[in-house]
């Protein structure tokens, strides 16, 4: 890139926070109905969305549900009668709306959700960690962890295409505050593109008078288990069409993010698993002071947490003489204690493979995660310590 | 109210509510479910809430509805069919939308509306959604087998308000869920009953005709054999009594005014035209329990709501 293109590349982005990113995407897909309630960090995305709505830049219905059971009651309506729809919400707020997570599954609707992730009551916590969107984790969506608000907005508009195809509901997260509210230079699509990127179809099961459904039906033990197993199936697939959508994503736009990112791998001994934008930044730099001090690490980002990129991740466990997770929620009376943690367990022995690993917790609340943390991280693994919990950051 | 039927002959043959659903014999609310329909007509979206009326009609594979039909869950039909209300006026207006001018009905049980779904029915009509709201009341949680909700009665026994030694049946009165509703000041509110088939269809007609302004709201008495303790032959009955004793009177609130309707309004002009509270409460196995004093008591409450409805339709 010369100078000139490369300052002209510059002008054309804004300076965003992954929320206000979040309402920019919204506006592009050209969303139709939009239900959201306030709850911080979630509240700037839908503060910006009533500016585009009522400025007349984005042709939506905007409905000021009373909670988020009603946000995401709304738009499983909404998209039910064939609606693009969009919601937002973090911690208590996604704590209410579990019920119907479960049913946007269950009835198949491509609904997209962002969720700047927050802690959970009690003690109450405005702050960030994962705690929220992990709870979601068994109820049959799609659920992207984005780690730059460029990221984000690329992702929510690949969420449409994703949820569209696969008839399933498609989760964006990101760090609460670190990034929901940290502006960082964002370049936009031109939204015509957009427009040809996000082509409208008819759905083949939506409410309409002249070939009358029933959605939502009642199932008895004869149907039930069926139904629910095409969920687990979508999901299971669902990986292919993500992987698509990012690689046709960036044919038309320049920028493609894969299923995980990985850093200084190639001939890594000892590998960190974050999710996250904080996370995985300071993994990335911890690599490279531990490199510097001489332990061969790196660094995997789970950008897609559901469903889970079990063979992505073996392929580069395979040669690591020992791996680290680091989780930003606690799974509470668990045997790995943190939820990341137990899957990439899961997935080793599933895959037949023996590689041991160091549970680490950090970042809970918001609790400052340094650099510095995340090179211990390698000196322990380099110095052996092995399969158990580790609680950083911890003040005891 | 528009008349838009004024005999039995008028009212619309189609039928749009299958017969072969699995609520029970003489089921009350499968009653003003076949006469919602019939009136709305085939260009209508159906949003249940959970319940009786919801789990005996949509058995996959099968299902009783001629329309399109939504179940979300139990508290939350009002916002999902705000949901639709909003889908359907948005993609109408950018041209997904080619079924044209389409009702958007929600219909809930007194559970789904009294208790649980207080909350979202509230925000439905504050946003003004155009949602005409029907609440089948039959006056207990009767899919989960008979327990009370904020809609059953004084002193009628449910499984949870069993007659006891100590405590005899449902302690509170019956919530005013019309006066909840019309402090929204909504277009349109009315009430109205399975037994009197020509003014509750024209009351569904006027309701979505106010509809295209804002939300409206239908109160149905709709009784239960099984949940009220009485034959199943006797459903309509148990409705007419239910309205001739002026337990459930008859009104409509339009555009903040309130009007009594026949045989509301006749025996609030001469009360000696109300038959007494003991012959709606006599054959049903709730009240068997009830001591002159309680019926006494119940009476009052009933000669005292007519009279409060009467000042308000005076106003």
């Amino acid at each position: 890139m010369t100078a000139a293109a490369a300052i002209q590349k510059a002008k054309a982005a804004l300076a965003l926070t992954s929320n206000y990113a979040v309402a920019y995407a919204v506006k592009a897909a050209d969303v139709d109905v939009v239900a959201v309630y306030p709850i911080t960090p979630q509240t700037t995305i839908v503060e910006k969305i009533a500016e585009f709505v009522d400025d007349g830049e984005l042709n939506a219905d905007l409905i000021h549900v009373e909670s988020e059971h009603s946000a995401m009651s709304a738009v499983v309506g909404a998209a039910a009668a064939g609606a693009r729809v969009f919601t937002a919400t973090s911690s208590q707020g996604l704590e209410l709306m579990h019920e119907v997570l479960h049913i946007a599954s269950g009835l198949r609707l491509p609904v997209v959700m962002a969720v700047p992730a927050r802690a959970i009551s009690a003690p109450i916590s405005i702050h960030g960690d994962y705690s929220d969107v992990m709870n979601t984790r068994d109820t049959g969506w799609i659920t992207y962890i984005a780690s730059s608000a460029q990221e984000v907005y690329d992702t929510v508009i690949q969420a449409y295409k994703v949820a569209e195809t696969t008839l399933l509901p498609v989760m964006v997260s990101y760090d609460g505050f670190l990034m929901s509210h940290t502006t960082e230079p964002v370049e936009l699509n031109d939204e015509e593109a957009v427009k040809r990127f996000l082509p409208r179809r008819e759905r083949p099961n939506v409410l309409r008078p002249e070939k009358p459904i029933t959605m939502g039906a009642f199932a008895m033990p004869d149907w039930y288990y069926e139904i629910k197993y095409q969920v687990q199936e979508a999901l299971a697939s669902s990986l292919k069409t993500i992987e698509e959508v990012d690689a046709e994503y960036g044919k038309a736009f320049g920028r493609s993010y894969g299923i995980i990112q990985t850093y200084r791998m190639e001939d890594a001994d000892y590998a960190v698993i974050a999710y996250g934008g904080a996370a995985f930044g300071n993994a990335r730099e911890a690599v490279d002071v531990a490199r510097e001090r001489g332990i061969r690490a790196g660094a995997i980002r789970l950008r897609v947490w559901r469903p889970f990129p079990a063979d992505r991740l073996l392929k580069q466990l395979a040669g690591v003489k020992a791996f680290a997770v680091i989780d930003r929620a606690i799974a509470f009376g668990s045997p790995g204690g943190g939820p990341a943690f137990i899957d990439v367990a899961t997935a080793l022995y599933m895959g037949g493979m023996d590689v041991p690993g160091l549970s680490v917790i950090h970042g809970i609340g918001q609790r400052s995660m340094y650099v510095e943390d995340f090179v211990k991280v390698f000196e322990m693994l380099k110095d052996g310590e092995r399969n158990k919990v580790v609680y950083m950051g911890l003040r005891l | 109210m528009k008349v838009v039927y004024k005999a039995i002959w008028d009212l619309p043959v189609e039928e749009l509510f299958a017969s072969g659903h699995r609520a029970c014999a003489g089921c009350g609310p499968a009653i003003a479910m076949r006469w919602i329909t019939k009136t709305a007509g085939p260009n209508t979206v159906v949003v249940n809430a959970t319940g009786c009326m919801e789990v005996t009609t949509t058995q996959y594979p099968e299902t009783a509805w001629m329309v399109p039909y939504l179940h979300v869950a139990f508290e939350n039909a009002a916002a999902a069919a705000s949901g639709v209300d909003s889908a359907i006026r948005v993609t109408s207006k950018k041209g997904l939308w080619r079924s044209g001018k389409t009702n958007v009905i929600v219909i809930a049980g007194d559970g789904g509306t009294y208790d649980i779904g207080l909350q979202s029915l509230s925000g439905m009509l504050e946003r003004g959604h155009h949602v005409l709201y029907i609440l089948y009341d039959n006056e207990a949680y009767m899919n989960t087998g008979i327990q009370r909700s904020g809609g059953t009665p004084r002193y009628a026994w449910t499984t949870t308000t069993p007659v006891g030694r100590a405590i005899r049946g449902k302690i509170q009165a019956k919530k005013d869920i019309m006066g909840i509703v019309m402090a929204h000041r909504v277009p349109y509110a009315a009430t109205a009953s399975i037994s009197n088939i020509i003014d509750m269809s024209n009351k569904i007609k006027t309701a979505l005709e106010y509809t295209e302004e804002g939300p409206t709201f239908l109160h149905i008495m709709a009784p239960c054999p099984p949940g009220w303790r009485f034959p199943e032959e006797r459903t309509v009955e148990a409705a007419r009594l239910a309205v001739e004793t002026g337990y459930f009177p008859l009104y409509e609130y339009d555009h903040g005014k309130i009007r009594l309707n026949p045989p509301t309004s006749n025996m609030v002009a001469d009360p000696k035209r109300r038959k007494p509270l003991r012959e709606f409460l006599k054959f049903q196995g709730r009240f068997a329990h009830l001591t002159d004093a309680e019926i006494g008591e119940l009476e009052k409450e009933v000669v005292a709501n007519l009279e409060y409805l009467a000042k308000l339709a005076s106003l």
